[in-house]
């Protein structure tokens, strides 16, 4: 039902890799031209009234993020995706993380919430560990207790993880963490477009999305964190608009936000962001997630009857997206039939090899599903999966 | 094989449901670099699927194995070695590889996409015919 606000769908796609990224819906695409042919100019520069309209424009942009996750306006930093969002407090970390640190992340992380972790503790001689998860996919909660100590600075963990689609307890572990003085850090990419996300209330230290997985542009993203967190940040890139004065002898920087928005910003993206926020608002939570979940379990019934299929975890605990294999066929063979025939699913690692080398596999195929997918897509999917198993066994 | 019987084959099918049933067969016929060879230093990095291959000089003439652990991609990797083997440097460098995989209608694969590594794996032959390691 919410399909025909995509312009992008004619009657043959099938499009089931909305967790690579999502597609962007007409008002979306509408804000962002007009943005461009009427309303354009740079930010926080210049006292013409259309470079005060496109200021106000991107300001009004950071409150609207502020507002759909509860957190305060001076506390969102844009980013160009949640993977820059996140180098942006690692690089910090790795500036202050002494030898005898830890930082503690899952196994199940994205390669964005590992990779950043594990280069700042090696360049600061911090160590770098990891927590398991459970063959069902969920996360190993004796292990963390075990792996959290005196000696953790921070945990970075995903909300929801980009393969194994299980909406994680974050709230246990920033509580845990909290008792014993530990920051957290929640990716939130693939967790942002499948349910209200309240800051305040789950209390993480940092939070990090992308606006190209909520139906927004690709090119912006968005770093939340505490502002007394946020203020110990030291700046990430230096240039215009995140100096206060520079002088041939020194520099001061900015107050926040600028600070860390150095350049020029994304800003018709930022806007765009904007508008698919206030598309998902207007569609309103309650029923996002029962399309969801109806599409979702009738996708998961489907696949449970397919013979030698094998899932990543357990299919049961999942939402919104689902990884698996089929015996015998590997999954690359399998997309490409898929791929001549109009379906778009994803294959390989998906950016998570640690979790991989768990399951002990080199590739998977998922299949994600985003607002505009409905019942129908879901049996042309699996029609055009068995045409695929068929060409091969 | 020769190039021209190959194409010749692939004129027949008109569907991509047999020119892919063809690619799956030539792939299984194709005599593939032992898997004691499928080894680091033959690897081409894929992101989705491995693939290997291998080469030796002859004359001034260029010879490849390789293998794959996908059975498409094996197929194509079968194709691509029937075009090149055999020939010099020059020849390969001769062949317009886009041209020929556009007439077989299997244009789509050579996208510079992580997604089959085959791509990766024409990259790798330029670079190998190119280097005085062969």
């Amino acid at each position: 039902m919410f399909k025909e606000d995509f312009p992008i769908f004619d009657d043959q796609l099938i499009y089931l890799d909305s967790a690579a990224s999502s597609q962007k819906p007409k008002p979306v695409l509408d804000t962002m031209l007009s943005f461009y042919t009427h309303q354009y100019s740079n930010v926080h520069r210049g006292t013409c009234a259309l470079a005060s309209r496109a200021t106000q424009m991107y300001e009004d942009a950071r409150q609207t993020v502020a507002d759909f996750i509860s957190a305060d306006k001076k506390e969102i930093i844009f980013t160009k995706g949640a993977t820059e969002a996140i180098n942006l407090v690692a690089s910090g970390y790795a500036q202050t993380l002494k030898t005898g640190d830890e930082v503690l992340v899952c196994i199940s992380e994205h390669h964005a919430n590992f990779v950043p972790w594990q280069q700042a503790c090696l360049k600061s001689g911090a160590t770098f560990k990891v927590f398991g998860i459970l063959p069902d996919g969920t996360w190993d909660m004796d292990d963390f207790n075990k792996k959290l100590t005196t000696k953790t600075k921070l945990v970075a963990i995903a909300g929801m993880s980009n393969v194994l689609g299980v909406l994680n307890p974050v709230k246990e572990i920033i509580n845990f963490a909290h008792k014993n003085g530990v920051k957290v850090l929640v990716d939130s990419a693939q967790s942002i477009c499948h349910s209200a996300i309240d800051v305040k209330k789950m209390d993480c230290d940092y939070l990090a999305f992308s606006g190209h997985k909520i139906y927004g542009p690709t090119g912006i993203g968005v770093l939340y964190a505490k502002k007394e967190v946020l203020e110990q940040l030291p700046p990430y890139q230096f240039g215009g608009d995140m100096i206060d004065i520079v002088s041939v002898e020194k520099t001061t920087f900015a107050q926040l936000p600028a600070r860390l928005e150095a350049g020029t910003p994304p800003i018709a993206e930022a806007i765009g962001l904007s508008s698919a926020l206030d598309y998902v608002q207007q569609i309103g939570w309650d029923k996002v997630q029962a399309h969801g979940k109806c599409v979702f379990t009738h996708l998961i019934q489907q696949l449970k009857e397919m013979k030698d299929i094998q899932f990543l975890g357990n299919p049961d605990l999942k939402s919104g997206l689902v990884s698996f294999n089929i015996n015998g066929i590997h999954p690359n063979d399998l997309s490409m039939i898929l791929s001549k025939q109009n379906v778009c699913v994803r294959v390989g690692h998906h950016c998570a090899m640690p979790l991989h080398q768990f399951f002990n596999l080199s590739a998977s195929i998922r299949v994600s599903l985003g607002l505009y997918n409905n019942e129908q897509d879901v049996d042309t999917f699996v029609v055009a999966l068995k045409k695929a198993i068929g060409f091969f066994k | 094989m020769t190039p021209k019987e190959l194409i010749e084959n692939f004129s027949y099918l008109t569907d991509w449901e047999d020119k892919y049933r063809y690619v799956i067969e030539l792939g299984e016929q194709m005599s593939a670099l032992p898997e004691s060879e499928c080894n680091e230093t033959n690897k081409v990095v894929g992101c989705q699927s491995q693939v290997w291959i291998k080469g030796e000089k002859k004359e001034d003439k260029f010879y490849f194995l390789a293998n794959s652990d996908a059975v498409i991609v094996r197929g194509l990797e079968a194709i691509l070695l029937t075009l090149v083997n055999g020939k010099t440097r020059d020849e390969i460098c001769a062949l317009n590889l886009p041209e020929i995989f556009k007439k077989l209608g299997l244009e789509e694969n050579l996208s510079p996409t992580r997604r089959n590594g085959f791509a990766a794996m024409i990259e790798r032959i330029y670079s190998l015919i190119n280097s005085s390691t062969l």
